[in-house]
């Protein structure tokens, strides 16, 4: 029992960093009916925004220390990072090690801002042109965004600790007498991303905005003759669509340290999550996102990969074929959208 | 001529006479200049180009006819790949049998493939194709690798060993694919002047298979069966209102491009005789999408164009460095050259594929037709400028 729990536990992080990238991925869909091969290079983009953030508040001025030597009796060199300088040794420290968090409120307005200028610059230009124009040209946005990052930050994975405070393993099940070790930055990253997803849902169901968005996602046209300038609102919804995918990013970087090719890997499979949970149907993508995710953690256990081996690694696309092919429209997917 | 028009015929043999004199046609600089790094007429690129021009050509068969987007076709390359090693494990290192069993093992599979993946179209035929090509690479990467079955070796990738049965390997042939012991490797060397030019045996190999499958693609394109792919691409649910079943027909092409495919992985094995599962992950099917549509889609010539561009590119472009950029701005005074390098530093060298994915959205935006249509309009507007000079001020008719 313990076990079984541990491995849905284990799921749900790369479960939640798929349905977020799956929801931001519908959100487009949904709204401007383009299928965005560069989501995942978004999703990447916001994870180097907390690599950014932690360079930005480690730079540091260079002091000699005639107090300290080093082993050869030279005057030591101390780096002091500005922050420390400007808010006290403590103060400047624990903003150093909140670095994560923070940059949060970085990838916001950057994503928001990347998202407008894909949008108007871009994909504006594509939604007469077949799906498969889309794609190509998203495709290779895709490789020159990826190529941008790893020319500033290199090819190699950068690893960015989460706070002190959040580091650490924790026993989720000791209230109902189990034992359940799991990292706490795993369940800080699923609170988080059931947030952000809580946030969209009340987005569009509670305000004006987002009725006039499920309105034009519903009849484009229509919304469009009542004097509505949907065209706005789709854009403003791709930029919270990038938004979410870059809050995925920013936080997932503890978890796993972000390189300039993660956002490929996780986009293969965010389309799969979307067109197992049905296009353009958002509670589809964030349900299949946590299915598949937990399924595959089932799929790694030595159970599983005992009895069949290599199950791990192409349970998520047996699953997608299957679905595919026997409910084409996916879990939840909508009559009439994209059916053929 | 061989049953094409006057103007395939003619673009057949100018790919003939490209292919047969390529080892003059890319190396135009003498051997040791300044330039020589420009040269590509060494036969490990040149095999190169040919193979994936041939792959390019296979998946031009199915994109560009039917427009069916295919992520996953370098999985057939991947099991192309495979099939050969295994012959020149199993049996001999001669590269008739292992190309034939390549073609024939990508095409058992991509009927399979095909046959589920076609049941969808649109995006979902991508994803479909991607699903497959991204299983089929787990599975060489890790479970085909096991001890107890070890099909493809995993990581290391699947190669001959001193120890491999071979069974029809004779004394006096050579100790690498062969063609009834005309080892691939074997090269001539031909220096005139400064210039230095090699023939190699395994390039002119590729080269006749790359002819013949070039007639074999035209064939298709001008064939009544390349009219029904075309339908498809067009319209098909009018296609199957006049009574013809599309299915058929599309995977009839799926099943000739996974066998073009097949051909380049035996090809390549065929080259170096050994076969990795990294020729099957997406980015490898990504680079084959790059290449038609950089050329052409649904043009003859286009694929191969895009494979030999991107190909060329990616070994010749990635070798500049910071000192050649200053060898060629140093005509300009100091601060303007340290500045020009600056500048076109982070397209050359290791980011190239920055400029090569500026370069593919550039021409999915501007010139769907690829460099082939950019080629037509540069000739046209040289045409028409030529006539309006003939013609002076006269107004052109109303068409």
């Amino acid at each position: 029992m313990d076990g079984l729990i541990l491995q849905i536990l284990n799921g749900l992080d790369k479960g939640s960093a798929y349905a977020l990238i799956a929801l931001g991925l519908t959100l487009i869909f949904g709204t401007l009916g383009v299928v965005n091969f560069a989501h995942g290079a978004l999703f990447m983009i916001g994870a180097f925004c907390a690599v950014t953030i932690s360079k930005i508040l480690n730079i540091s001025y260079e002091v000699i220390d005639p107090n300290q030597t080093d082993f050869l009796g030279n005057p030591l060199k101390v780096k002091t990072p500005y922050v420390e300088s400007w808010f006290g040794p403590e103060m400047g420290a624990s903003i150093i090690d909140w670095s994560v968090p923070l940059a949060i409120l970085l990838t916001i307005p950057v994503m928001m801002l990347i998202g407008l200028i894909m949008e108007r610059g871009l994909i504006k230009h594509f939604y007469n042109r077949e799906h498969a124009d889309q794609i190509l040209v998203t495709f290779g946005l895709a490789i020159v965004l990826q190529e941008i990052i790893k020319y500033y930050f290199g090819a190699n994975p950068i690893q960015t600790p989460p706070p002190e405070a959040l580091q650490g393993v924790a026993n989720v099940g000791a209230a109902i007498g189990m034992d359940l070790p799991y990292p706490i930055w795993r369940i800080v990253y699923f609170c988080f991303s059931l947030g952000i997803i809580g946030a969209v849902f009340a987005f569009l169901q509670f305000t004006t905005f987002g009725m006039v968005v499920r309105a034009g996602m519903a009849d484009r046209e229509t919304v469009g003759l009542l004097g509505i300038n949907i065209d706005r609102r789709f854009t403003i919804m791709f930029a919270i669509a990038a938004a979410v995918a870059g809050l995925a990013g920013v936080m997932y970087a503890p978890i796993n340290p972000p390189n300039y090719h993660m956002g490929m890997d996780f986009l293969v499979l965010s389309f799969v999550v979307v067109v197992v949970g049905g296009m353009g149907s958002l509670p589809g993508a964030v349900l299949a996102g946590f299915m598949l995710g937990i399924l595959e953690s089932f799929a790694s256990t030595t159970w599983a990969t005992t009895t069949l081996p290599g199950i791990n690694q192409i349970i998520i696309y047996l699953v997608a074929i299957i679905v595919l092919l026997t409910r084409p429209r996916g879990l939840m997917g909508r009559k009439g959208v994209m059916e053929e | 001529m061989l049953g094409l028009n006057n103007k395939d015929t003619k673009l057949l043999i100018v790919v003939a006479v490209l292919t047969l004199l390529a080892p003059f046609i890319l190396n135009p600089f003498p051997a040791g200049s300044a330039m020589a790094q420009f040269n590509a007429g060494y036969p490990d690129l040149m095999q190169r180009f040919v193979i994936f021009g041939i792959f390019a050509i296979g998946f031009n068969i199915l994109f560009g006819l039917t427009g069916y987007l295919s992520f996953g076709h370098a999985a057939f390359l991947g099991i192309g790949s495979y099939a050969a090693v295994w012959i020149f494990k199993l049996f001999t290192y001669n590269v008739v049998p292992a190309i034939a069993l390549a073609v024939i093992m990508a095409g058992l599979f991509s009927v399979i493939i095909g046959y589920v993946s076609l049941r969808r179209s649109g995006i979902y035929f991508s994803i479909l194709t991607l699903a497959f090509a991204q299983m089929s690479f787990a599975l060489a990467y890790s479970v085909l690798s096991n001890p107890k079955f070890n099909l493809t070796n995993g990581e290391t990738g699947l190669q001959v060993y001193a120890d491999d049965l071979q069974m029809f390997h004779r004394e006096g042939l050579p100790d690498l694919p062969h063609l009834f012991g005309l080892s691939m490797r074997s090269t001539y060397n031909l220096d005139i002047g400064a210039w230095s030019f090699s023939f190699n045996a395994g390039y002119y190999l590729c080269a006749v298979v790359l002819m013949l499958v070039f007639y074999l693609s035209i064939r298709i394109f001008r064939s009544p069966f390349g009219l029904m792919l075309r339908a498809i691409k067009s319209n098909q649910t009018r296609m199957s209102y006049t009574g013809l079943n599309p299915r058929p027909h599309t995977l009839a092409a799926f099943v000739i491009s996974g066998m073009y495919a097949g051909l380049a992985g035996g090809l390549m094995a065929a080259m170096d005789p050994l076969a990795g599962a990294e020729r099957m992950q997406w980015t490898a099917s990504g680079e084959v999408v790059l290449m038609t549509i950089l050329g052409g889609t649904g043009t003859l010539i286009g694929p191969v164009l895009g494979a030999g561009f991107i190909k060329y590119f990616e070994n010749i472009f990635s070798k500049i460095n910071d000192s050649i950029l200053h060898e060629w701005f140093a005509f300009l005074p100091d601060g303007l050259e340290n500045f020009m390098v600056f500048i076109v530093h982070p397209f050359v060298g290791k980011g190239w594929h920055l400029t090569l994915g500026i370069l593919f959205m550039l021409v999915v935006i501007f010139l769907p037709g690829g460099l082939v249509e950019g080629g037509q309009r540069i000739g046209k507007w040289i045409k028409n400028r030529g006539k309006a000079k003939d013609s002076g001020a006269t107004t052109e008719p109303a068409e």
